[in-house]
């Protein structure tokens, strides 16, 4: 399985916080164009996987390929770069900004106006912040914020706060979109729709990480899913067979309900 | 035909600030021209410390030390100074033209700013203002004690008989006829500083509608979630400081040649706390509001050593309080005030000025 086509490829990554082992020889790969999901009860190391992942983590060991480059130390903003976008388990949005500005943020990245051009205000700089700003507009509507573009972030509704993250990540022209449980607090209406938007980003190409304890959610949307428990894989693959899967079922005895 | 309006307003303005130094010539007198020259280059300080502070929310505390080594840079390079240190290479000392050292010195300052930004990149909010006010007295204590083996600052008497600021061969310091209008020399600085002024209000509106502005924002707003959207935090808070520093370095220099006279007692914390001051009570982040706190904290004090010892004489037949001590006592008491109902400054910058309307609006619904 681990072959060419994996767009992201974990080997035997280890993660230690002192004396403790959150992440132990941890091996998997994500497939382009899939939808992978990553489960796992409270303290599994989920989200030390994905710090590690968005490169907020150093990995004590192993290693970590993206698009076929080796990343050791990685930084957070070299693996935006390179094409991992996330969003963050408790909203991080910039706050006191406009709904717009954060996602005009997001195209930090794929631009390049500095100083001289900010000063100048050359012809190249104003299209640059015209596409911006439209790229940024149609982004907000793509993940469907109709609330003035001007709306400061902080008030927008926690659904919409959701919504503008992703936004604001895909406004980086990810080829991974890393989302860390985005149905959190979310209402089963919020959720359905979040459903959807997923599989719609997931048919634009763009290949989608999810984090979630919402089991069902992942089970309806995800190609294929992995099982962490007390920093080891203990499971992964389609998630029929995964729901199945012994160790998983003990793993989540009298924890969730599937 | 919107514009129509805001022009006029501008160009009204702009007919006020040039007749601004004879209006308060004929009105309060030659002294006052000097502290409203003295306020300009305030503004320039705060807009420097605005871009630093209201931009990407580093706090700094030690602003002044890059206004100093803006000042002496000038002061060694246009001044017979450098002769004591360096009689043989330098008989008559260094008197390089400002418009050489000027660039030099926001270069210089600029380079100091990365120097103080480098180490504290890890560090925010109180830990960085720590570290900042500790650079700030750094630099001046270096300076006063860098009078020895090599006498390169004078230590605390200073540098004098600084080279004065010369445009196009004509001197400031003298009073110059211009089209038959006679113009002192405070009023000729004045409109120096007139010009630079505006030209760190140009540069800051450019800069914080842009690209790299909106990344400072995200730097303020969350440092974190900005270096996951690929900012370069490292870089960009290096930029912050620097460009900081080098609008701090150039004021530096421009004080060098109105004065003609420095010492590291202008450089004090006293200083740094002022000028930060300006940046809060105007408005963090909102130009014109810094323009306005710049414009108070400047003007204020002056007042009140004008009108507390007529003042208290009137009433008292004698005077019981020290202009000084009052001042700081009127300051504290201002700023608390501030904090309390207006914490978002005199001139909230846009998003919180948005912000509050939208409160009220929700509170209205």
């Amino acid at each position: 399985m681990t072959g060419t086509g994996a767009l992201l490829q974990f080997t035997s990554i280890g993660k230690q916080f002192g004396g403790l082992s959150a992440l132990s020889d941890v091996s998997l790969h994500i497939q382009r164009g899939e939808i992978y999901g990553l489960i796992g009860p409270n303290g599994a190391g989920k989200t030390t996987l994905f710090n590690v992942l968005t490169g907020l983590y150093q990995p004590s060991v192993g290693e970590f390929r993206f698009n076929g480059t080796r990343y050791q130390a990685g930084k957070p903003h070299v693996l935006a770069q390179a094409g991992i976008a996330r969003t963050f388990q408790n909203i991080r949005l910039f706050a006191n900004l406009t709904a717009l500005e954060n996602v005009m943020i997001g195209r930090h990245v794929r631009t390049r106006a500095g100083v001289f051009g900010a000063l100048l205000r050359n012809r190249v700089t104003r299209n640059e912040e015209q596409a911006i700003a439209e790229r940024a507009r149609e982004l907000l509507h793509y993940v469907g914020i109709d609330k003035p573009a001007q709306t400061l972030a902080k008030h927008l509704s926690y659904g919409e706060q959701r919504r503008l993250e992703i936004a604001r990540a895909l406004a980086t022209d990810p080829l991974l979109l890393a989302l860390d449980e985005p149905a959190a607090g979310m209402n089963a209406t919020e959720t359905e729709s979040l459903k959807t938007l997923l599989q719609i980003i997931r048919s634009s190409g763009i290949t989608v990480l999810l984090i979630e304890h919402d089991v069902k959610l992942i089970m309806g949307l995800c190609d294929r899913v992995a099982v962490l428990d007390y920093g080891r894989k203990i499971a992964e693959g389609v998630p029929e067979r995964v729901r199945n899967d012994p160790a998983v079922i003990a793993a989540y005895l009298g924890g969730e309900d599937e | 035909m919107r514009n129509a309006p805001k022009n006029l307003t501008l160009w009204l303005l702009f007919a006020v600030l040039l007749l601004l130094p004879f209006i308060t010539d004929a009105l309060l007198g030659r002294g006052w021209v000097r502290i409203v020259d003295f306020a300009m280059l305030y503004i320039m300080l705060a807009l420097g410390l605005n871009i630093v502070v209201g931009y990407a929310g580093l706090l700094d505390l030690g602003y002044i030390a890059f206004f100093a080594v803006g000042a002496y840079c000038y002061a060694l390079a246009g001044s017979p100074h450098l002769a004591q240190a360096f009689p043989i290479a330098f008989p008559d000392g260094v008197h390089l033209s400002f418009w050489i050292v000027l660039p030099m010195a926001a270069l210089l300052a600029g380079f100091f700013g990365v120097l103080l930004g480098a180490p504290t990149l890890r560090l925010r909010g109180d830990y960085l203002a720590i570290v900042t006010l500790g650079f700030g007295e750094i630099i001046r204590i270096f300076l006063n004690n860098l009078n020895a083996p090599i006498n390169l600052t004078n230590g605390p008497q200073g540098i004098s008989r600084i080279d004065p600021v010369s445009v196009a061969n004509v001197s400031l310091n003298f009073t110059q006829k211009i089209f038959g209008i006679e113009l002192p020399s405070v009023h000729l600085y004045f409109y120096l500083f007139l010009a630079f002024t505006a030209l760190v209000v140009f540069v800051s509106q450019r800069l914080e509608k842009s690209r790299i502005g909106r990344a400072w924002m995200a730097i303020r707003e969350d440092e974190i979630a900005a270096s996951a959207m690929g900012i370069n935090t490292r870089n960009l808070r290096l930029l912050a400081f620097a460009m900081g520093a080098m609008f701090g370095g150039a004021s530096g220099a421009l004080f060098a040649g109105f004065q003609g006279f420095i010492s590291p007692e202008s450089f004090s914390l006293m200083e740094s706390i002022m000028v930060l001051c300006m940046v809060v009570l105007g408005g963090m982040g909102n130009i014109a509001g810094v323009i306005l706190g710049g414009i108070l904290l400047a003007i204020l004090p002056e007042v009140l050593r004008h009108s507390v010892v007529p003042m208290q004489q009137a009433l008292f037949g004698k005077v019981l309080v020290d202009p000084e001590s009052l001042r700081m006592l009127l300051f504290g008491t201002a700023l608390i005030v501030m904090m309390l109902y207006r914490p978002a400054g005199l001139l909230p910058s846009r998003v919180r000025r948005r912000e509050l309307d939208t409160d009220e609006a929700v509170e209205r619904v």
